[in-house]
């Protein structure tokens, strides 16, 4: 059993008067959400955002922390940087990273996450503390998204998984045009890979919807 | 025609170059300028016209080559993160005396925040010693499209033309609206020799021009399109001068109508500070590295006009605090961080206004640092060394640039210095001469050929004893896998060297060897010469990325 989500996630909403969203994507070297980024520039690029995304290259890659501001509006945007206080959503590829950049977290923002620690360290922490502290948040939903995607037959589109889980909340794309964007990206690498990704979006998109 | 593409720093820059006529990129990788030379390797239009664009064996020889290529008349860019500047650093400010003949722009990746690197030096500092223009996009746009004004430039004035980029800067990706390809420079070797030799009889003339084209250097930063001011009406209590991606800062927060100067071309343009003084009654500074514009601005505007910024502004400081630090060993901030980069907080405090975290840090979270990979080489060299320093109290393990700098780090605790490429060897010999023994120095494949041979050289020729480690893995890899200059070269070096063929010893790291690898390692250490231990094993990421790629072709 995986559906392990935190209890208080905000209903989806429509993108009417939204002017910005500014993701912090985050998890450890390795993990790819890089790719995550590549999918949701490539949504944004085509529904006519501006967006800008900073990324973060180098030694960190080596199974250390990894984080990537992704800014989307339909306004130009100045800085490469979100804020303190300014991230509408911690797009995170294990919990513990979650919890690493709560000082970005705006204060309706949505904590969208893997419940699956990656425990390279000696000292990671209790996980039940881990969980809970992140249940603990106003608006907060997690999966066990590896797990999923494992049982499915689609070990490698974890991070897919997880993108689906995000696409209600990210109110200035339509949950459509991500899964567009989804198929856009994988389709050089053929329509197998194409269809266990789109698969991969619609786990996470029904576990959000679902709840 | 024009389309957007969404690009990195890096990538526009690349594409801005390339656009522009480029014949040439010369470059070692460095974070964050690598992926410049990567999309110039990887780009159709740059195949197709055949850019020279293989990697160099470091910075130097790769301003050098780039020098060669506009002394012919064709554009050269060189790309290097900033302690890169400081390896090229003679030819830079040379070339500055010979001049240019085709354009000539070097590109210099800074680091504030030492996100990947051992300092924060600022390039403009170069810029400003060189006496040449400088160029300090403020986002992806202006990187494509500075490159050409750029290139223009540095052949209008006969200059090489510094462009300096930072992390945020290098590494985000905005749309960039790019335009058709020039054509690139014919064939055009300079007819004016003598300028190209800077014996003292010419160097003096050469100096001479520099200084004589200071003014139109200068009037090149006072028109330039991409220095501009705003809301200069009327009479403000505060103006910003804001630089490079700190204008973005600036524009993310700032209260409507304050009066900003903001300043991509350098040298600083003195009339608009002075323009911007004349309308506010104080002037902050936003920069992003060190205070390089502060200082300057504080010189043209005297001791009695209040200027803050990284320097002066804190609450309750009066005083001029430059850089001090107190014995407490508190750092001495100004309005903003004396340290580290810029961020939309520090400026939006900088700027009075109330932002900040809504959420407390949390409880549960460790520090994650990055590691070397399962499977790497270094860590069955780290594993051997450390088990025959442990046998030694007094030994010594010198390290130096790349990956195994993180066998400082947990588990393995093995190495003992990382200062500078190269500097491994010479380090160890230096205490070697300071009676140090016994020593150990390691180094990676791709550092040793940038900057270890010939500190090697003098090792051998004074018979120093020291064990070198040259720990080799086929790939420049802590910046992602790219060619190391040496490949398959490394004995033959050590020999040409003068390394004594029984000192020499070339090793797979892998667990099944690590009894004759600890053997090799504890009988040269007590030889009282150079001993070279040479183990070779492929990358693991380089390694994962071939199996993938041959996987991939036998599929299709």
């Amino acid at each position: 059993m995986h559906a392990d989500a935190g209890p208080q996630a905000p209903p989806p909403e429509t993108g009417e008067g939204i002017m910005k969203l500014d993701i912090k994507l985050c998890g450890v070297g390795g993990q790819g959400i890089l790719s995550i980024a590549t999918i949701i520039a490539e949504a944004a690029t085509e529904a006519g955002l501006h967006l800008k995304q900073a990324e973060v290259h180098g030694m960190s890659q080596r199974g250390g922390d990894v984080q990537s501001d992704l800014r989307l509006s339909t306004e130009p945007i100045w800085s490469d940087l979100i804020a303190k206080g300014g991230a509408d959503m911690i797009l995170s590829m294990e919990p513990m990273e979650a919890l690493r950049y709560l000082p970005y977290l705006a204060e309706d923002g949505v904590i969208v996450t893997s419940s699956k620690p990656f425990v390279n360290i000696p000292n990671y922490p209790d996980e039940a503390a881990v969980l809970a502290e992140i249940d603990a948040m106003p608006h907060s939903v997690r999966l066990d998204i590896e797990g999923i995607a494992r049982d499915n037959g689609l070990p490698k589109s974890a991070n897919v998984v997880l993108l689906g889980m995000a696409a209600p909340f990210i109110k200035l794309i339509e949950p459509q045009q991500l899964r567009a964007a989804v198929a856009r990206i994988f389709a050089p690498k053929g329509e197998a890979v194409v269809a266990a990704n789109l698969k991969a979006f619609d786990l996470g998109l029904n576990h959000s919807q679902n709840k | 025609m024009s389309e957007k593409r969404l690009l990195l720093g890096d990538e526009a820059l690349a594409l801005g170059a390339l656009h522009a006529g480029l014949s040439g990129v010369y470059a070692y990788p460095g974070t964050p300028s690598t992926e410049i030379t990567e999309f110039i390797q990887n780009n159709p239009l740059a195949k197709e016209r055949g850019v020279h664009s293989r990697w160099c064996t470091n910075e130097k020889t790769a301003m050098e080559t780039a020098l060669g290529m506009s002394y012919a008349g064709k554009r050269a860019l060189v790309c290097m993160k900033h302690v890169g500047m400081n390896v090229c650093a003679d030819p830079f400010m040379n070339a500055a005396s010979t001049g240019v003949n085709g354009g000539l722009v070097v590109l210099s990746a800074d680091d504030p925040s030492m996100h990947s690197s051992q300092n924060e030096q600022d390039s403009r500092f170069y810029g400003k010693f060189a006496m040449i223009p400088m160029f300090e996009p403020s986002n992806q746009q202006e990187a494509y499209d500075m490159v050409a004004d750029a290139f223009e430039l540095s052949e209008a004035l006969q200059l090489p033309v510094l462009m300096r980029f930072v992390t945020r800067l290098a590494h985000s990706r905005a749309a960039v609206k790019v335009n058709e390809a020039r054509e690139e420079n014919p064939f055009n070797p300079d007819k004016d020799l003598s300028r190209w030799v800077l014996i003292p009889l010419n160097a003096r003339r050469q100096y001479a021009k520099l200084v004589s084209l200071q003014a139109r250097v200068e009037q090149s930063a006072e028109d330039s399109p991409y220095n501009w001011t705003e809301n200069l009406d009327g009479k403000h209590p505060l103006g910003i001068i804001a630089t490079g991606i700190g204008y973005n800062y600036v524009k993310e927060s700032a209260p409507a109508g304050i009066p900003i100067l903001k300043i991509s071309q350098y040298p600083l343009p003195v009339s608009k500070v002075k323009a911007l003084a004349a309308s506010c009654e104080k002037i902050l500074v936003v920069e992003d590295g060190q205070p390089f514009v502060e200082e300057l601005v504080k010189g043209i505007l005297g001791a009695d006009y209040p200027v803050i910024g990284k320097l002066t502004g804190r609450t309750g400081d009066k005083a001029n605090t430059i850089g001090r630090m107190p014995l407490t060993g508190e750092l001495i901030d100004g309005v903003l961080p004396r340290m580290g980069e810029l961020t939309p907080d520090s400026v939006a405090a900088a700027l009075g206004l109330k932002s900040g975290p809504v959420f407390s840090p949390a409880k549960n979270v460790m520090p994650r640092p990055p590691q070397l990979c399962q499977g790497c080489g270094h860590r069955d060299v780290f594993a051997a060394l450390g088990f025959i320093a442990n046998e030694f109290p007094d030994s010594r393990i010198f390290g130096d640039i790349g990956c195994y700098a993180l066998g400082f780090l947990p588990p393995f605790r093995t190495i003992e210095s990382c200062v500078d490429m190269g500097s491994a060897i010479t380090l160890a010999k230096g205490a070697a001469d300071a009676g140090m023994f016994p020593i150990f120095c390691v180094i990676g494949d791709s550092t040793f050929t940038h900057s270890g041979m010939t500190g090697l050289l003098d090792a051998v020729n004074e018979n120093s004893p020291i064990t070198v480690i040259i720990s080799d893995n086929f790939t420049t890899a802590m910046t992602g896998g790219q060619d190391s200059a040496g490949l398959n070269k490394y004995e033959a070096i050590c020999l040409a060297l003068g390394v004594e063929r029984e000192h020499l010893h070339l090793v797979v790291p892998v667990p099944k060897n690590m009894e004759e690898i600890k053997a090799i390692i504890r009988k040269e250490m007590m030889y009282k010469g150079v001993s070279v231990i040479i183990p070779q094993r492929e990358c693991m990421q380089t390694l994962g990325r071939r199996l993938r790629r041959q996987k991939q072709e036998k599929e299709s």
